[in-house]
């Protein structure tokens, strides 16, 4: 996404770029015109190669890479470079188990073999982890990653195949690797095979250790890091040991400023929380420290603007929209809590296998059975063998005296009773998600809207001692915007509504169908959506964005029957000073509770929305 | 890629985080304070902190072989297989529980592999036993699965974990120092599981460039001159451990003035803070550090230092807060003990 418009610019790699795509070179042209080296007018898919190269310099010291791109052959011509790397490859797939990790016993070929046969982790040696569909990958396999990411050796290349900006790696992965690279916008035609020189990659590997660095190199990286609002450590020190691996490629023999360049466009961009409007002052001269003294012959001149230049050069297009949204992914990530790593069912959480008998309803614990079983089996065998006690049933196995060879296999077989049998058990225990549908248009004046505010952070507080998670979700002007995804992040709430603005039309249906769509998303998730709708006025923008009142309410009447259908709970909150009409139609229509709260304060509300709302918690 | 096995990252070669610093040291004087909880964004050396403290912590006497690490044969446990009669010197154990840990992995369950090769039932113990006299470290904390909490609160309740399934009863000691370490931005910590933490400290990314600079400075260092870096820092690790050990013996004669006491009793009672426990967490931080820094006996500067970390996360909270619970105790803190 980020460098679409300079790879499609000068994607044929000769002459200048043409005009169409020039600014945001020529930004950094007008910078410093020393600094356009052949390395500034890299293009995307010689970037894609220099990252790949850097990484099979050094793959234990870059932790890897962060590669954003929907399977295809361009993506394929990447993956195929990193065999070039001195690791052996190994696949990982977001569901991977502890045991595939970590290695244990293997169960099949203990039984077969009769005694304990070890199986080993994927992370017993040092090896490059591809993760593919990295977009999916749950918390617990991502801190589990990060573990073993934060040894020495492995390196990780993520491949995320996210759609949607809020669908991407784990943060705490994507913290931790020191490359990112997107795919986006390069035509296969421009992506020629990448055949990486081992020769040079053997020669850059043996130059690493020896390299010389000024010491002046982490001090203007961190000094740029924290200008772009990186807030963590990892950023500078990976950023600095891309920069040594850089100039060891490029026969260098300490670190120069291209080096620093490319080093943090490939390292910092994708991190930037902040556009740096404002370049920094020149940082303080560093504290005197000794050693420094004979690095810094070699100190070179570099200052930090230059370094924060390139970066914003290569800063995506769309950083804004992905600041907000990859808070977003964030809070829809990790703030589902604990549970979340069983998305797809989540229905409780298990408990202790039961012994019973597996039927529609309970489904067989295999491994429970096993174990119950497992301690019997020398016994079993005896009592098959020894031909006086036949008379107990054995159901899987024939009587035994059948002949020598049928009585080994017999007793080489697994003796299974129903006693053993042990049955799934789950607790059901459904979350609940809050969303809040915040009316701020122009008739909600602001001092509505603050009240508003307020009424929400009482029920918010109310949610979080009940452990509900909170959406949040605003209407104004020409439509609605999903505020906060379901999170239980009361920070996050908190400050996301702090920052609401007001003002323009009243686009109740616009509003109203986003809840239905985050309601929809909710329940795939196993939680029970109540809306809780805080307005103060009708509607008066349709669904299409033309303003009229007639047909906004159509539309709006026509998207609360949809919530309906869905027959989940929902409340209607009149914070107008006057009791409106309109809004008791609309809660009949929603299925819900109108309240009508005029000079509400938040908590008499909290209560009434406690009373209405009171038996979904029990269900 | 494969390098000799390195020691971790220095304890004392941590840049500043003096809090996260100081409630480490403290619970390494005196387990009984209960467990650390870091809270705070990603990368600023949460786990390099833990795994650093791991070398940094003296080393314990156990019975050699023994699964829960007992100081004394009779202590070790009946079920226990292969345990020796000579005590050995071992480091301090550091447990890491990974997320998505399944239940038996943490209590410990039938020994599957002994159970179907030999058709023997027998324990097999787990993460608890391995913790059992040292520490229990859990990475993000806060995602760690809702069962699991509940069974860690119980044994870090009742130092001892039980388990009764599958046709065993076993008991064992599981007394262990709980360390945890989390984004506060990735969901909030259960306020049962934060009670349980002794002491809580916020880390945050350092803000000023210098201090940025010298933590980038020392990791290079470590990463690229490990021998030299290694040659400058080990000593001074080596100083703080003794410091922690002339603590722990200087521990039991420290005198607690009654003044104290009393400061203690009103500074909870003036925050509100649910229960004794955190009192008593406060006093008994208080005391190791008098220990740390050599005094004699407890001072108000001693209690006044830790209030913050001992009590900040056990007031009822007010989720909306933005000050944070820290500033509601430094408040109290500047009206009751002037």
């Amino acid at each position: 996404m980020g460098w679409g418009g300079v790879s499609q610019g000068n994607a044929s790699n000769s002459g200048p770029p043409p005009p169409s795509s020039i600014h945001r070179g020529e930004a950094r042209r007008g910078a410093d015109p020393a600094a356009q080296t052949s390395e500034a007018e890299l293009t995307a898919w010689k970037r894609v190669e220099l990252a790949l190269m850097a990484l099979a310099v050094d793959p234990g010291g870059l932790k890897g890479l962060w590669l954003r791109a929907r399977a295809g052959p361009v993506r394929d011509r990447a993956t195929a470079a990193l065999a070039a790397l001195p690791l052996p490859q190994r696949r990982l797939h977001p569901g991977i188990g502890d045991e595939a990790l970590f290695g244990g016993l293997d169960l099949t070929a203990t039984l077969a073999a009769g005694r304990p046969v070890r199986s080993e982790g994927l992370l017993a040696q040092p090896a490059a982890l591809v993760l593919t569909m990295a977009e999916r990958c749950p918390a617990g396999l991502a801190a589990r990653l990060g573990q073993a990411l934060d040894g020495p050796g492995p390196c990780l290349i993520a491949l995320d195949e996210g759609a949607e900006t809020e669908e991407a790696l784990p943060p705490a992965l994507a913290d931790r690797l020191a490359l990112f690279l997107t795919l986006d916008g390069i035509a296969e035609a421009d992506a020629p095979p990448l055949a990486l020189d081992q020769k040079a990659l053997a020669v850059a590997r043996d130059r690493l250790p020896r390299l010389r660095v000024p010491a002046t190199v982490g001090e203007r990286l961190t000094g740029v890091a924290l200008a772009l609002g990186i807030p963590g450590l990892r950023a500078p020190l990976l950023a600095l040991r891309l920069a040594r691996v850089l100039a060891a490629l490029r026969g260098h023999a300490g670190v120069r400023r291209e080096d620093v360049l490319t080093a943090a466009e490939l390292a910092f961009a994708h991190r930037a929380r902040t556009f740096p409007e404002v370049v920094p002052e020149a940082p303080a001269p560093p504290p005197p420290d000794s050693g420094t003294e004979e690095e810094q012959s070699d100190s070179l001149d570099l200052p930090e603007e230059l370094i924060l230049e390139a970066v914003k050069a290569a800063l995506p297009a769309d950083l804004l929209d992905r600041l907000t949204t990859a808070r977003a992914a964030r809070a829809l990530k990790g703030g589902t809590g604990a549970g979340e790593a069983r998305a797809g069912h989540k229905r409780g959480r298990p408990l202790p296998s039961r012994p019973g008998k597996p039927d529609a309803n309970h489904r067989l614990d295999l491994i429970a059975t096993l174990r119950a079983a497992a301690p019997w089996q020398a016994v079993r065998q005896r009592a098959l063998s020894a031909p006086g006690l036949t008379a107990q049933p054995a159901p899987p196995s024939p009587p035994g005296g059948e002949g020598r060879g049928e009585g080994e296999a017999a007793a080489r077989r697994l003796h299974i009773r129903p006693s053993d049998l042990r049955i799934r058990r789950h607790q059901e225990r459904s979350e609940r998600v809050l969303i809040f549908v915040v009316d701020a248009s122009g008739s909600a004046a602001l001092a509505r809207l603050a009240e508003a505010k307020g009424a929400v952070e009482l029920l918010l507080a109310r949610a979080y001692a009940r452990r509900d998670h909170v959406a949040l979700i605003a209407f104004r002007g020409p439509g609605a915007e999903l505020i906060l995804p379901p999170t239980r992040s009361l920070v996050q709430t908190k400050r996301r509504l702090s920052g609401l603005p007001g003002g323009g039309g009243t686009p109740l249906a616009a509003a109203l169908r986003l809840a239905g769509e985050t309601a929809l998303r909710a329940r795939s998730r196993g939680l029970t959506p109540v809306l809780a709708l805080l307005t103060d006025g009708r509607a008066n923008i349709a669904l299409d964005g033309a303003a009229g009142r007639e047909r906004a309410e159509a539309d709006a009447a026509a998207m609360a029957r949809g919530w309906r259908a869905t027959g989940a709970a929902s409340v209607v909150i009149d914070t107008a000073s006057r009791p409106e009409a309109g809004l008791r139609r609309l809660a009949q229509t929603l299925g819900g509770v109108y309240l009508p709260l005029p000079r509400a304060d938040a908590a008499r509300l909290s209560t009434a929305l406690e009373a209405a709302l009171g038996p979904v918690q029990a269900g | 890629m494969t390098k000799t096995p390195r020691q971790p990252f220095p304890f004392s070669a941590i840049v500043g985080q003096e809090d996260m610093k100081t409630a480490m040291i403290l619970t390494a004087i005196d387990p009984g304070i209960g467990g650390v909880l870091v809270f705070g964004d990603r990368g600023t050396g949460k786990s390099t902190a833990v795994r650093a403290l791991a070398a940094l912590l003296p080393p314990i006497e156990a019975v050699e072989g023994c699964p829960v690490n007992a100081p004394r044969r009779d202590l070790s446990p009946d079920w226990a297989q292969g345990v020796g009669d000579r005590m050995v010197t071992k480091p301090t154990p550091v447990v890491d529980l990974p997320l998505g840990v399944t239940e038996d992995r943490v209590v410990g369950a039938l020994d599957i592999e002994r159970a179907l090769t030999r058709g023997e039932k027998a324990f097999e113990p787990g993460l608890l036993a391995r913790a059992n006299r040292g520490y229990l470290y859990i990475d993000e904390v806060n995602l760690l699965e809702d069962h699991i909490v509940d069974l860690l609160l119980d044994v870090a309740q009742s130092g001892e974990n039980v388990v009764e399934r599958e046709g065993l009863s076993i008991r064992h000691a599981a007394r262990f120092v709980l360390v945890g370490s989390g984004n506060p931005e990735e969901g909030e910590l259960r306020p049962q599981l934060l009670d349980r933490f002794g002491l809580s400290v916020e880390v945050t990314s350092p803000r000023d460039i210098a201090t940025r600079v010298e933590v980038i400075k020392r990791r290079d260092a470590y990463e690229n001159a490990y021998d030299r870096f290694m040659k400058t820092w080990a000593p001074m690790d080596a100083g703080l451990r003794n410091q922690i050990l002339a603590a722990r013996a200087a521990l039991p004669k420290l005198k607690t003035p009654a003044a104290v006491l009393h400061d203690c009793a009103a500074l909870c009672l003036a925050l509100g803070s649910d229960g004794l426990r955190g009192e008593l967490t406060l006093l008994r931080a208080a005391r190791a550090l008098a220990a740390f820094e050599g005094e004699t006996s407890v001072k108000r500067a001693h209690l006044k230092r830790v209030a913050p970390m001992a009590l900040s996360h056990r007031l009822r909270r007010d989720p909306l807060d933005e000050a944070g619970s820290g500033a509601r105790v430094e408040r109290s803190l500047a009206e009751v003990l002037p």
